[in-house]
C-alpha cells in the first residue's frame, strides 16, 4: 500500500513534469542512446534515440521487421547491441534493473508439468521482492485456472498467465512485446483492460505492437519505427492532429477514375481503397463533384495512427 | 542465491515426476538391470582350476605337476599381484618355480583344497604359505562397473537434454531476464538430477546386491561420498556440453563421443591392467575410470579414505572445473 502511495505521488510529480513537456535525461526512466544493432545481412536498428519517462505507457510501433522487437529486447538486457547504450535510472542496465523489470516476450515457453500457480511460484522465487502469489493470480484474473496444467491454457489464458509471471516482482517498468497478436477479439480486449488496470497502479509499460487500435488505447507516448529508424514520436493525440488536418475521405478504388489522380488533391493508395486528406472538406468535395467522381460510397472519417503511418511511410502497416 | 536456486530445484523436480514416461524408464531400466545380471550371473560356474605360476613365461617340463590336466596355469611374474589373485581366489594357488617347493593357496577356496592335493601328490616337499580371502568372482568385479554406466548416461544424457530443450523452447531466455544467474540455474539442474542418480544408483545396489550376493568390503558411507562426486562430476561434465550448443544433433554426437571412449576404456567390463601406458593414461582423463577405480577398491579389497582420497580429489576438482566452465560458456538463448 505504501509503496502505491509512493509511486502515485510520483505521479503527480511526473504529471507536472509531462505537461510541461520538459523530459530531461535526470527524470528519464529509461534512456536509449544512439542505438545500433547490425546483423550479418541487415541492420535492424540504425542509431536510435529517446527516453521514457516514469509512469507512462510507451509504444513502439512499426510493422514486422521495423525493429520494434529488437529494441525492446535490447531495452530488456536480453540482446546486446552493436553500439549505444540503454539507462535504467541513469546506470548501466545492471542486477537492480533486472529485479525491478517485469518482461513479457512475444514468445515464451514455460517449463513443461507445472501447473498455473507453480510456474508463477517458480519466477517469484527469483526475486528478492514482489507481490504475493494468489495476489498475482487474483490480478490476472487467473483463479479458476490455478491448479491448471500451464499447457493447457487458451491462447488468451497463456498470455494473461505470462503476464502474471512479468508481474510477479511488481516491476517499476514492465516490457510487454506484442502482447495481443494472435489472440482473439475478445481476449485482446480482455487483455486491454489488464494491462489499463496495470497502468492505474503507476507502472511504466513499454509496448510494441502492430495494433493502431491498441497503441491509442493504451499508449500515452509513441514511437513510430520503420526500418530501423523512428519516423515519428509523440502522444498519439498530438501526432494525428501534427500531421492531419481534420479529416479523410475514403473512396473504393474502382470508383476513382485515373483521370481524376490529376486534380489537386492529397491521394493515398491502401490496398482496395483511395484515401484522400484534407483540412477544406467542402472545397474538396467539390472538387470531386466537378470531375464526377461517384461518391455514393464514400466514407469520410478522422484519421487514426493507421493512416499516420501510411501517411510517414508511404506503406500499410499490417503485414 | 539459495532461494533462486531452490525455487529452479523445486520446479524441476516437479517437472521430472509428473513426466511420466520419462519417469517409469528412468527406473525400469535399472530393474532390467538387475533381472539381467541375475539371469547372466545366477547359474553355476564353469569347474576349472587356475593355478598362477610366478614365471615370464611356462615350460610344462619344468615340473610333473604342470603336466596336470584340467588344471591351468597362467604365468604371472609380479609376487604382489599374483598374491592380491590368491586372495580373492581369482587363481586357486600360486606356485614358485624360482624357489622350487614353494606354494600360496587360499585357505578359504574349496578349489584351492582341491588343486592343493594335486600338488602335493605331485611334489610332497612342497611348501605351504597359507593365504585367505573370499572369492572375488567376476559378477563382484563388474558390479561396481554396472553401477558406473548407468550412471554415467544418466548424468550426461539426462542433463544435457534437459538443458537443450529449455533452450530451444525460449524458456532459458525467459529465465533469462529474471535475475537469476547462469551459475545457480545450472547448479539447480546439477542437484536435481544429483538425488535421482542416488537414488537409482541405492535401488541397483540393493536390488543387484541381493540377487549376487555382494557385500562390500568397505564403507558403505565412503561408498555414497564417491557417487555423490562422481555423479557430480559427470552431470557437470554433460553440461558443458549443453552450455552453448542449440542442435540436439550435435549434443547428441558430442554426448556419444564422450560416452564410447568411457565405455571401452573406464574399466566396466574388464580391467586395464596390463593395457599400454597410453591406454592409461587416456583412461584417466575420465571421470568414470576414477569412480571405478575407487569403488573397486572400496568394495573389493576394503580400502579407506585415505587410499581413495586422489581419485575423490580428481572427481570434486573435475565437478567444480566443468560447472565453472559450463557457468562461463553457458548462452541462455539461441544466437
Amino acid at each position: 500500500m505504501a509503496a502505491l502511495q509512493a509511486s502515485a505521488t510520483q505521479r503527480v510529480e511526473f504529471d507536472t513534469q509531462h505537461r510541461s513537456a520538459k523530459r530531461t535525461v535526470s527524470t528519464a526512466l529509461l534512456e536509449v542512446r544512439e542505438l545500433v544493432k547490425q546483423y550479418p545481412a541487415t541492420t535492424a536498428v540504425a542509431g536510435v534515440s529517446f527516453s521514457v519517462p516514469p509512469g507512462i505507457c510507451f509504444g513502439l510501433l512499426g510493422p514486422n521487421g521495423a525493429g520494434k522487437t529488437t529494441i525492446i529486447e535490447i531495452m530488456e538486457g536480453i540482446l546486446p547491441p552493436t553500439a549505444g547504450e540503454v539507462r535504467y535510472q541513469g546506470a548501466p542496465l545492471g542486477r537492480r534493473f533486472r529485479e525491478e523489470a517485469g518482461i513479457l516476450f512475444q514468445k515464451t515457453a514455460l517449463q513443461d508439468f507445472l501447473t498455473v500457480r507453480q510456474s508463477i511460484a517458480l519466477f517469484r522465487g527469483l526475486y528478492a521482492r514482489g507481490l504475493d502469489v494468489e495476489e498475482v493470480i487474483r490480478l490476472c484474473a487467473l483463479e479458476k485456472l490455478a491448479g491448471r496444467d500451464s499447457r493447457k491454457l487458451s491462447g488468451g489464458q497463456q498470455q494473461r498467465l505470462l503476464l502474471a509471471i512479468a508481474l510477479v516482482n511488481d516491476p517499476a517498468v514492465l516490457f510487454l512485446d506484442e502482447p495481443t497478436t494472435g489472440l482473439d477479439p475478445q481476449a485482446r480486449r480482455n487483455f486491454w483492460e489488464l494491462v489499463q488496470s496495470i497502468r492505474a497502479r503507476n507502472k511504466t509499460i513499454i509496448l510494441t505492437t502492430h495494433y493502431m487500435e491498441e497503441a491509442e488505447l493504451l499508449c500515452d507516448d509513441i514511437l513510430i519505427m520503420d526500418r530501423g529508424r523512428i519516423v515519428a514520436q509523440g502522444p498519439p493525440r498530438r501526432l494525428l492532429h501534427e500531421h492531419f488536418a481534420e479529416v479523410l475521405l475514403e473512396l473504393p478504388r474502382a470508383d476513382f477514375p485515373q483521370a481524376a489522380r490529376a486534380l489537386a488533391l492529397k491521394i493515398i493508395d491502401t490496398s482496395d481503397r483511395v484515401e484522400i486528406t484534407t483540412d477544406d472538406l467542402e472545397g474538396t468535395l467539390r472538387t470531386l463533384l466537378a470531375a464526377h467522381v461517384p461518391l455514393s460510397n464514400l466514407r469520410i472519417r478522422p484519421p487514426n495512427l493507421e493512416d499516420l503511418f501510411l501517411e510517414l511511410t508511404g506503406t500499410e502497416l499490417r503485414p | 542465491m539459495i532461494r533462486r536456486l531452490l525455487s529452479v530445484l523445486h520446479a524441476r523436480n516437479l517437472e521430472f515426476l509428473r513426466d511420466r514416461s520419462t519417469l517409469i524408464f528412468t527406473l525400469l531400466l535399472p530393474v532390467l538391470l538387475v533381472i539381467g545380471m541375475g539371469f547372466v550371473f545366477g547359474g553355476p560356474e564353469r569347474p576349472l582350476f587356475k593355478v598362477g605360476v610366478l614365471a615370464d613365461h611356462i615350460d610344462r617340463q619344468a615340473a610333473p605337476f604342470l603336466r596336470e590336466r584340467y588344471v591351468e596355469f597362467i604365468a604371472v611374474p609380479d609376487l604382489r599381484e599374483a598374491l592380491r589373485k590368491v586372495t580373492h581366489q581369482q587363481i586357486d594357488l600360486l606356485l614358485d618355480l624360482r624357489a622350487p617347493g614353494r606354494y600360496w593357496v587360499n585357505t578359504d577356496s574349496p578349489k584351492g583344497y582341491i588343486v592343493e592335493k594335486l600338488l602335493l601328490a605331485a611334489q610332497p616337499t612342497a611348501r605351504r604359505q597359507p593365504v585367505s580371502g573370499a572369492a572375488l568372482r567376476y559378477v563382484d568385479w563388474l558390479f561396481p562397473g554396472i553401477l558406473g554406466m548407468n550412471m554415467m548416461f544418466s548424468c550426461l544424457f539426462g542433463v544435457g537434454y534437459v538443458v537443450l530443450r529449455y533452450r530451444k523452447s525460449g524458456f532459458l531466455k525467459r529465465l533469462h531476464a529474471t535475475p537469476l544467474s547462469a551459475f545457480e540455474f545450472l547448479s539447480a539442474q546439477v542437484l536435481s538430477r544429483l538425488a535421482l542418480i542416488l537414488i537409482v544408483t541405492t535401488i541397483l545396489y540393493v536390488g543387484i546386491g541381493a540377487i549376487i550376493g555382494f557385500h562390500s568390503a568397505g564403507s558403505i558411507l565412503l561408498l555414497g561420498l564417491l557417487a555423490i562426486l562422481g555423479a557430480l562430476s559427470m552431470i557437470a561434465l554433460g553440461l558443458t556440453i549443453a552450455a552453448r550448443f542449440s542442435s540436439e544433433e550435435l549434443v547428441g554426437g558430442l554426448l556419444n563421443v564422450l560416452t564410447w571412449p568411457m565405455m571401452l576404456l573406464s574399466g566396466i567390463w574388464f580391467s586395464l591392467e596390463g593395457s599400454p601406458r597410453w591406454v592409461q593414461w587416456v583412461a584417466n582423463i575420465f571421470p568414470l575410470t576414477h569412480i571405478l577405480n575407487a569403488a573397486r577398491a572400496v568394495m573389493l579389497d576394503g580400502a579407506g579414505v585415505v587410499q581413495i582420497a586422489p581419485h575423490l580429489l580428481f572427481l570434486a576438482a573435475t565437478a567444480l572445473a566443468f560447472l565453472a566452465f559450463g557457468a562461463w560458456s553457458f548462452r541462455w538463448r539461441i544466437d
